[in-house]
């Protein structure tokens, strides 16, 4: 199994709600706490397993903003677990997930500088390296029903952008998606083969801008057109 | 990247110790015409092992959970840290092995097994330094760092700072040939042209695009929002810039002090009679300029996280 995420550019809108179910979720799981350091105070920060950057594509007025959550890539090549020197980080066999056993970890942050996606954060109250488990204490959890062992990130999307499933099946929704509408890999000149696809946003036409009309005839039309829609 | 400075003391220092033990270490195995007592190499030795030490215990200080640091040396099949770990734990059986042999009078040069002992703690030492220098070299997150140059600077730098040890320290019990500094200032020499072909080398902008980071190749990306109001880990760690300016200011501080003041010291300021207070301060000038030019090197080098927080390129 490849497991992993395929995150739709198109149609994120850039809520935040994948980050915050992220948090909510994880901070009391296998991993947690995702501790918050002056979470009131004029400075808030603390550890994020998913975070969210908002991009301008292109120049005006043919531009437009994409929304760009970023999380654990789950790479086939991943670095962090090839530099790690305790053998804390570790790629599972069975299924790809990437993940820090936090007994083992002494907080060197080499995996930190091998990851290229910033997918890794270190925990400075307990001192050790915490990153996006891909959920696995939900994913595989019986006791909750089939359909809700996602993560909790594609749980909670409410426009939909966030999928989930085995890249190894070509037949699977997260395959059959990055097949259909071209999904790409970051940074793959670096070569860990990132497992995540994202899918880029289509072509729509432009929302044409409004002109101030000159033309006698065209203003006679819209004339016309505003009397008949009223 | 954040120059941390327990990082930047024991990679300069225990930098320093390895060189120098190696320069003692290979020079003690061979029959030169110039030979050094078994109280040199004794003396050298210590302050050599006393360096490697010191810079060993410091860099465990950059550790968030050191009480885990023992299982350090469990990847040594893949991780150039644990492989360093473990070359420098392995190393003090070995250097004890032959200290204590030379402290029991045998001559290092006088029989084929003390010679061998020798070469390989000299080898050993810069066999450790190497992998220092490959836990940076390794990283393809990191331009400014992986390339050939980044180990060979470790090296050349580490011998050049035990060169000039190795010189003054044998010049306060009172025998260095002018042929010893001259050595040590041809280091000095080799590792400026190293150093500086390096700072030419990450010179021109090569790395990913924010382009290829958002995979958006064939329109112009820009940030809009980093999505963080205050600094987060990643923007601790990996943001870390200073002024360009300032980072061509200190090149020339770590080239002046590091390269150009030892070696004017050597060649014009020793004179026929007791060198050793022009030998120190050449001493001194070295290690002010490598522990400025290893700031430089954690400061210039841009991870290419930075991509994800408004760099085009890194």
């Amino acid at each position: 199994m490849k497991l992993g995420l395929v995150v739709d550019l198109d149609t994120c809108v850039g809520c935040n709600a994948c980050a915050v179910a992220c948090k909510q979720w994880n901070t009391s799981g296998t991993t947690g706490p995702l501790t918050d350091l002056e979470p009131y105070g004029k400075d808030p920060t603390g550890v994020w397993f998913n975070r969210i950057r908002n991009y301008e594509l292109g120049d005006y007025p043919d531009n437009k903003t994409v929304h760009f959550p970023m999380s654990c890539m789950h790479c086939e090549d991943a670095a962090c677990v090839t530099v790690c020197p305790t053998g804390a980080s570790y790629k599972r066999e069975e299924d790809g997930i990437v993940l820090v056993d936090q007994d083992k970890c002494m907080g060197c942050n080499l995996c930190a500088w091998a990851c290229p996606y910033g997918a890794r954060e270190l925990d400075p109250e307990e001192g050790v390296m915490k990153k996006c488990t891909l959920c696995v204490d939900r994913i595989y959890d019986e006791a909750l029903p089939e359909d809700e062992r996602q993560p909790a990130c594609v749980m909670t999307c409410p426009a939909h952008a966030r999928f989930f499933g085995d890249f190894d099946d070509p037949n699977s929704e997260v395959s059959r998606l990055s097949r259909e509408r071209g999904g790409e890999h970051l940074m793959p000149e670096l070569g860990y083969k990132p497992v995540n696809t994202y899918l880029p946003p289509r072509n729509k036409p432009n929302i044409p801008t409004y002109k101030n009309e000159t033309n006698p005839i065209e203003k006679v039309k819209d004339w016309v057109n505003r009397l008949v829609a009223r | 990247m954040h120059p941390a400075f327990s990082v930047i003391f024991f990679t300069v220092t225990s930098g320093a110790g390895y060189g120098l033990i190696a320069i003692t270490a290979i020079y003690s195995a061979f029959d030169f015409s110039q030979p050094m007592t078994g109280a040199q190499t004794l003396m050298l030795s210590a302050v050599a092992l006393v360096l490697i030490t010191s810079g060993l215990i410091s860099s465990t200080f950059h550790l968030a959970n050191p009480k885990n640091a023992w299982r350090a040396f469990s990847r040594v099949r893949t991780s150039w840290l644990a492989r360093e770990g473990l070359l420098a734990i392995l190393f003090y059986p070995i250097v004890m092995l032959y200290v204590y042999l030379v402290w029991r009078g045998v001559d290092a040069s006088s029989s084929t097994a003390m010679t061998t002992l020798a070469l390989i703690t000299g080898v050993w030492a810069i066999v450790t330094v190497f992998s220092t220098g490959m836990i940076y070299a390794s990283l393809k997150t990191i331009r400014q760092w992986n390339n050939a140059l980044t180990p060979v600077n470790y090296i050349s730098l580490g011998l050049m700072l035990g060169g000039l040890l190795f010189s003054w320290l044998l010049s306060l019990s009172g025998n260095v040939s002018a042929n010893l500094t001259m050595v040590a200032s041809y280091m000095v020499v080799i590792a400026a042209t190293i150093k500086i072909v390096y700072f030419f080398w990450i010179g021109t902008p090569a790395g990913p695009t924010i382009n290829t980071a958002t995979s958006f190749t064939a329109r112009t990306v820009r940030l809009l929002d980093v999505g963080h109001t205050a600094g987060t880990f990643l923007t601790d760690e990996f943001g870390y810039q200073v002024a360009r300016d300032r980072l061509v200011a200190l090149r020339w501080i770590a080239i002046i002090l590091g390269f150009v003041l030892p070696s004017l010291i050597i060649w014009f300021g020793l004179g026929e009679g007791d060198n050793t207070l022009m030998l120190g301060a050449a001493v001194i000038s070295a290690f002010a300029g490598v522990a400025v030019e290893r700031w430089l090197f954690f400061a210039e080098a841009r991870h290419v996280v930075n991509l994800y927080h408004g760099a085009q390129q890194c």
